[in-house]
């Protein structure tokens, strides 16, 4: 390519407009920033704000009704809205590499993986047929995948998130792109996987020269990764700058809501725990939950009619307790055993070996008596991750809410009217929005409507399955606040299972880290995550994104 | 893929084995006997006992059932009671022209309905799209029979583009060593008779696979809708693939999972509308036959006939099985 002088990539006052039934709808407005050769720009925001699809804008792939409505996007020196179609095809691949979020669902499920690297260089004239094919398999040992040539052969779902991420970044640069535009690439991975991933990346683009335009929604992750900052909020770009500059002095008002709200950067607990008094008594403790030597073993089916089946211990060995009014975090990555010993809790998964108790008594135990099961059930409610699936979509938020009020037949209909009201207020949802659907609700406010469901029926322990995982930052801190100030007001006891360790800091008192089935550390959140016993805990730890950032003197 | 035949051809036998006893049951709770039907009204007792002890129905039911099977396992069908000739021969002279039309009417539905779907769905929202969607509900409402006449009226009588009955002109003499007369004419390399069968195929297979094709192509166009929206397909588009490319081997091979389903399940309906369309065109399938099987209660006829289907029915959607790993390879490993 011949060198033209100027940024690589130059956006100005784009706008993106969305047809809508109601009209066209801005999703970016005047939105100007630019890219240089080899350098990584961070573009941060909250889903709605933007980000994702001016990155879609600047490859022409946004969805069917968005079209760019104004202003301009250089690359090259070259106008790609005048470009056309073509003009914009050529570019696509060749010159700008897309790297997209979800590892799940961005390859191709019924093409080899190799196969579909290959095509990408055959249709982009850089090599053809056995060249392509070997080529394929260097990009994609490139990328960091084990045993590539034997990998370039299997299909997509024979492979780990961490491994088609890899693919997927294997195939953003088979044609040696001079932008490479990452839109979330590590989202949806474990953190360990999540930082090895970046770090490979940042080593390939760095040796390459290749230019970065990283989306994501976690400051501390931009700042920790690139050399500029832009910060985008309702489709407009609020702030941009460099990365540690606009950390330690925010000038937007949302860049330092933004920044005070990523959990990544969030040193404390969010409202300390209150001193138990129980817990002070050297004797008796009172405990609401103790998990006793608790194992789980499934028994996998082996293939074939008669095949052979394997058994998976999914849990081995765990043992924790729940003190009465605090919060017990279950950390671990995906495939660690964290929601098996959930729903074990919850008593919809009977233990293989050992017991939990509830109140003292045996929870498996309860199945058998009916009335006692509904006693449990009463007292111990869960909150899942995704607000999105976890709602009944035909039942108003109003029914949502009744709906353990009635399932347990409490009170009368205008009691149970009241409590509902009452609910609403405690997770600070308006009242209008009883009449609404889970549809017409963004996620905080469904997420909102799960916890005031939960707590419907007075529950004495909330087991929360990654409650706050799929929502983002800035929603995120305030649900874990709601759920803190609703600890302090009503006494809850909170089991909180999640892959995210910065969540664990804010929310819990007492941390069990979880690795292969096993508890492999435990106690206090402070001791953990200051002094790590375990290299596992310490690879954990280190893998939060912006945790080497020295930003100074800095309010919690 | 071989285990997985295997497999599913071993389920097959208790299958056919649970049917077998429900298909016995069934024909035997009909009103009326084969001897009432064969004799008339006016049949004394005695007459009636005579003929059902010759055909061994006034043995008790498991007897009954036990020697039919041992029967079907040699291969012996049975014998009519209405027309006295073993089931296994009008099989042999009847199903042919019933399959031959269900696959007519198969190739038709699918042939059309996946590229028209496939075209709509890439025109969505346009003229072309809406042109499709209102056929192919008008396609499904119609009824069978009524657009088989109305098939035949404007291009075989009206037209004189093809004929409008039978399977054969009367004029054309041919061998048939199969009974599949377009394979027959192809096979004897007697070209005219089989490009006159296949004349006298178009019409019915137009008519019987008007159905299927409407489902098949909205089907299509739904998940080829789908499908483009999915992200691996934005995926590939960002990287650079070629339109061509895209289309075949990204959209329209993700597309085709619930497209298969469907056409296994049409098979079925294929061959139950095949009865109405043959009466419509005087087809000499077994539409007629199994018809006036039911009236005459000849059970050794529905018995053996309906087992046939089913078989075929098992072994269409077998090949729908098959045809998933194919196209997609997480159904393999199953």
């Amino acid at each position: 390519m011949d060198a033209v002088d100027g940024p690589l990539l130059s956006i100005r006052d784009l706008d993106v407009g969305f047809r809508t039934d109601q009209g066209t709808a801005l999703a970016v407005r005047g939105a100007s920033f630019e890219v240089h050769a080899g350098e990584t720009v961070a573009v941060v925001g909250e889903s709605g704000s933007g980000k994702s699809t001016t990155a879609a804008a600047v490859v022409g792939l946004l969805a069917p009704n968005g079209s760019v409505t104004g202003g301009q996007i250089h690359f090259q020196g070259i106008d790609l809205l005048r470009a056309g179609r073509a003009g914009i095809a050529r570019v696509r691949g060749k010159e700008i590499g897309l790297v997209p979020q979800d590892p799940m669902s961005n390859l191709n499920p019924v093409v080899r993986v190799g196969r579909q690297i290959a095509e990408t260089l055959e249709d982009n004239g850089v090599v053809r047929g056995p060249a392509a094919r070997r080529r394929a398999v260097e990009l994609l040992d490139e990328a960091g995948l084990p045993d590539a040539a034997a990998r370039a052969h299997q299909y997509p779902h024979e492979l780990s998130g961490g491994m088609r991420q890899r693919v997927l970044i294997a195939m953003g640069l088979a044609c040696r792109p001079r932008l490479l535009i990452a839109d979330e690439p590590t989202s949806a991975l474990d953190v360990t996987v999540q930082r090895t991933i970046l770090d490979h990346l940042d080593t390939l683009t760095a040796d390459l020269g290749t230019a970065v335009l990283l989306i994501t929604h976690d400051l501390g992750l931009a700042a920790e990764r690139a050399d500029r900052v832009v910060v985008m909020y309702r489709g407009e770009v609020v702030e941009q700058g460099p990365a540690l500059d606009l950390l330690r002095s925010p000038r937007h008002e949302y860049t330092r809501r933004l920044s005070a709200a990523a959990p990544s950067l969030a040193s404390a607990r969010l409202t300390p725990a209150r001193p138990s008094p129980p817990r002070d008594a050297p004797d008796t403790p009172d405990n609401i939950v103790e998990v006793d030597g608790v194992t789980k073993v499934f028994r996998l089916r082996g293939p074939g009619l008669l095949g052979r089946g394997r058994d998976l211990t999914a849990v081995d060995d765990v043992s924790f307790t729940i003190p009465r009014g605090t919060t017990v975090a279950l950390v671990g990555e995906s495939g660690s055993g964290k929601s098996t010993v959930a729903r074990m809790v919850l008593d919809l998964l009977t233990p293989t070996a050992g017991e939990i108790r509830f109140n003292g008594r045996a929870v498996s135990g309860a199945r058998r008596d009916r009335a006692a099961e509904v006693r449990f059930r009463k007292q111990v409610q869960p909150v899942f991750q995704d607000p999105y699936s976890s709602l009944d979509p035909l039942y108003s938020v109003h029914r949502t809410i009744e709906e353990p009020l009635r399932a347990h037949r409490l009170g009368s209909p205008d009691r149970r009217r009241e409590r509902v009201e009452e609910l609403m207020d405690a997770v600070a949802l308006p009242l209008d929005l009883l009449r609404r659907y889970p549809g017409e609700l963004s996620g905080g406010q469904r997420q909102r409507v799960a916890i005031a469901r939960a707590l419907a029926v007075d529950p004495d322990l909330v087991v929360c399955d990654e409650a706050v995982s799929a929502l983002d930052v800035i929603v995120q801190s305030q649900i874990l606040h709601l759920l803190a100030d609703l600890q302090q007001r009503w006494g809850l006891s909170y089991l909180f299972i999640t892959h995210d360790l910065a969540v664990v800091r804010q929310i819990a008192d007492e941390v069990c880290v979880v690795q292969g089935g096993r508890v492999v550390e435990s106690g206090p959140v402070d001791q953990v995550f200051e002094a790590p016993r375990e290299g596992y805990t310490r690879a954990l730890l280190d893998a939060i994104p912006g945790r080497s950032l020295d930003l100074g003197a800095r309010s919690g | 893929m071989l285990r997985l035949v295997l497999q599913r051809l071993a389920l097959l036998v208790p299958t056919l084995l649970g049917l077998s006893v429900l298909l016995f049951l069934w024909v035997r709770a009909l009103p009326g006997g084969p001897a009432t039907a064969l004799l008339g009204e006016r049949a004394t007792p005695a007459e009636v006992a005579r003929v059902n002890a010759l055909y061994g129905f006034d043995r008790p039911l498991p007897e009954q059932y036990l020697t039919w099977l041992g029967q079907l396992l040699q291969g012996n069908f049975g014998v009519s009671t209405r027309t006295g000739t073993p089931v296994l021969q009008e099989f042999w002279l009847r199903f042919p022209a019933t399959i031959e039309l269900t696959l007519m009417a198969l190739l038709f539905a699918v042939g059309v309905g996946i590229p028209l779907g496939y075209l709509a769905a890439r025109h969505q929202g346009r003229a072309l799209d809406h042109v499709t969607v209102g056929v192919s509900l008008l396609g499904v409402t119609i009824p069978v029979f009524f657009l088989a006449f109305l098939l035949k009226w404007v291009f075989a009588v009206q037209l004189g583009l093809l004929p409008s009955a039978g399977r054969l002109s009367s004029s054309m003499i041919a061998t048939h060593p199969t009974n599949f007369y377009v394979l027959d004419g192809l096979l004897t390399r007697e070209w005219d008779a089989a490009w006159d069968a296949l004349q006298h195929l178009v019409l019915p297979a137009v008519a019987l696979g008007s159905i299927p094709l409407a489902i098949i192509a909205r089907i299509t166009r739904a998940s080829v809708i789908e499908v483009q929206n999915a992200d691996y397909v934005r995926t590939a588009r960002a990287k650079g693939l070629r339109p061509s490319r895209l289309r075949r081997r990204v959209v329209l091979r993700n597309a085709m999972l619930p497209v298969a389903t469907t056409i296994g399940l049409q098979v079925g309906l294929l061959l139950s509308g095949a009865v109405l369309t043959e009466t419509v065109f005087a087809f000499n399938g077994i539409g007629s036959f199994l018809a006036t099987a039911i009236f005459s209660l000849d059970y050794a006829v529905l018995q053996g006939f309906i087992l046939f289907i089913a078989v075929i029915y098992a072994l269409a959607n077998l090949a729908v099985d098959v045809s998933y790993g194919l196209i997609d390879p997480r159904m393999r490993a199953r």
